[in-house]
């Protein structure tokens, strides 16, 4: 790949992501800078680069959460909870395919355990479900997991707060200026108004396009269904060459 | 919610951010979540020591606004290499690979390590070189969105006085992106702590 050819990016929307400070999400109060961002008016190659992983070779069933926690040995089941497949396309903000990016997901168990040393929650693990995945890119910028439907969980921020189901969705995308991590809930799910950390979207059609969608034409008859979500990252502008600058 | 762009076509919105809470680890570094590692995890390793340049080691920790070490945090890493060029073409198996991640173990009492190379110099757009340095962004628990550093180091005090992007930083706040060189055991560490709040909060870049 040249070095001199930096794609720069649309600028980043700060009022449509989260603030910082969002106090009803009580942890954020104490890791919310002050401060203001400094902006770059100039964006050099260390912002306007970041790894691709086209040549990244994963395993067979890094995107398969139903199998790849089972090694093989005496754990020989399927996870409990509804087979799901969550697929979509990674694309920039004018519609353009994101190739040969990196998704990472994570998540619960059906149960609403994950399988983490620090989660202490009363829900049983499952010893089938790992709970990760991982995937690149095809070159039309779709990805796909084959997971169960996480469940919802308890957390402790007010005394009754509850996670609506949800995935957490990691993307690299063309440089470390479109890098994103974010979460996936579900359509039709009762609590996404009512958690905090939902709430620290301001605005509803935010929240929106982080709800993925029942698609019964995507699903697999007597055995999946599937929810569409697709991601966007910040649009590549036109391309300069330093070198001309 | 879409806008329009100048040539008629459609633009949309990002896909908002959100935390990355408190068990990123299951996703991005499994073995601190407990769970046995893949082939190819992407971790603290960024250069193994057959990678050209100087090997060095980056230890940190971050703190908040109330003096506490945040101990679930996930730190990334993206540099250039010994000669100052990105290499973009992720490969586990390179002895340079420029990018890392880190989380503190059970054990580390949140302190996060990184092992690389010294980054050379990169060239800015205005044709200056810029000091080295290595980009950090930072995922935990209540933080909604990122946040994006730098860490320069502290033995590289002309190359720091000349970057052209370093000495745009308000003079009173530049040392909070300079990590100190301290005596490691086989090579050079360099300790950077970052305040996400207070008198010494680090300077955050919006880019
Ligand atoms: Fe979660």
């Amino acid at each position: 790949m040249a070095q001199n050819d930096h794609t720069a990016f649309v600028m980043r929307d700060r009022g449509w992501h989260p603030p910082a400070y969002a106090p009803a999400y009580k942890t954020s109060v104490a890791r919310s800078p002050q401060q203001a961002l400094m902006s770059l008016q100039t964006p050099t190659a260390s912002e306007l680069t970041g790894p691709d992983f086209d040549n990244f070779v994963l395993g067979p069933v890094d995107n398969d959460l139903l199998l790849n926690f089972r090694p093989g040995t005496d754990r020989d089941g399927l996870p409990i909870g509804e087979r799901i497949i969550v697929y979509g396309r990674v694309v920039d903000q004018y519609n353009k395919p994101v190739p040969g990016t990196l998704v990472e997901v994570w998540q619960a168990n059906a149960g609403g355990r994950y399988r983490h040393k620090k989660d202490a929650y009363m829900a049983p693990l499952d010893p089938n479900f790992g709970g990760v995945g991982r995937t690149v890119t095809d070159a039309d910028g779709w990805y796909r997991f084959r997971t169960i439907k996480p469940g919802p969980y308890p957390w402790p921020n007010d005394v009754n707060s509850w996670r609506p189901a949800h995935i957490h969705v990691s993307v690299m995308g063309p440089s470390i200026s479109t890098r994103l991590i974010t979460q996936l809930y579900f359509e039709g799910d009762p609590l996404i108004p009512l958690c905090p950390i939902v709430n620290t979207l301001n605005d509803p059609e935010a929240v929106d396009t982080l709800v993925a969608r029942l698609d019964k034409a995507g699903s697999r008859p007597m055995d999946s269904l599937a929810y569409r979500f697709d991601i966007v990252t910040r649009g590549a502008l036109q391309t300069y060459f330093e070198n001309q600058g | 919610m879409t806008q329009p762009t100048e040539d008629g076509g459609l633009m949309y919105p990002e896909s908002p951010s959100q935390t990355a809470g408190p068990y990123v680890h299951i996703g991005l570094a499994l073995e601190v979540a407990g769970l046995p590692p893949r082939d190819d995890e992407i971790g603290p390793e960024i250069a193994t020591p057959d990678a050209e340049g100087e090997p060095v080691e980056i230890v940190g920790r971050v703190i908040d606004g109330n003096g506490d070490t945040v101990e679930g945090i996930l730190v990334e890493a993206w540099q250039a290499d010994a000669n100052g060029v990105y290499q973009t073409d992720y490969r586990a198996d390179r002895a340079f690979r420029g990018f890392g991640r880190s989380a503190p173990g059970e054990h580390d009492a949140g302190e996060w390590s990184l092992h690389t190379i010294k980054p050379g110099r990169v060239p800015h757009p205005n044709g200056d070189a810029m000091a080295p340095h290595i980009n950090l962004m930072l995922f935990a628990r209540g933080i909604n969105i990122h946040l994006n550093t730098r860490l320069y180091f502290d033995d590289e005090a002309d190359a720091n006085a000349a970057c052209p992007f370093l000495t745009r930083v308000p003079p009173s706040r530049r040392d909070t992106l300079i990590a100190t060189r301290e005596n490691g055991s086989d090579k050079p560490r360099y300790r950077f702590e970052i305040h996400l709040q207070g008198p010494q909060e680090t300077v955050f870049f919006d880019f």
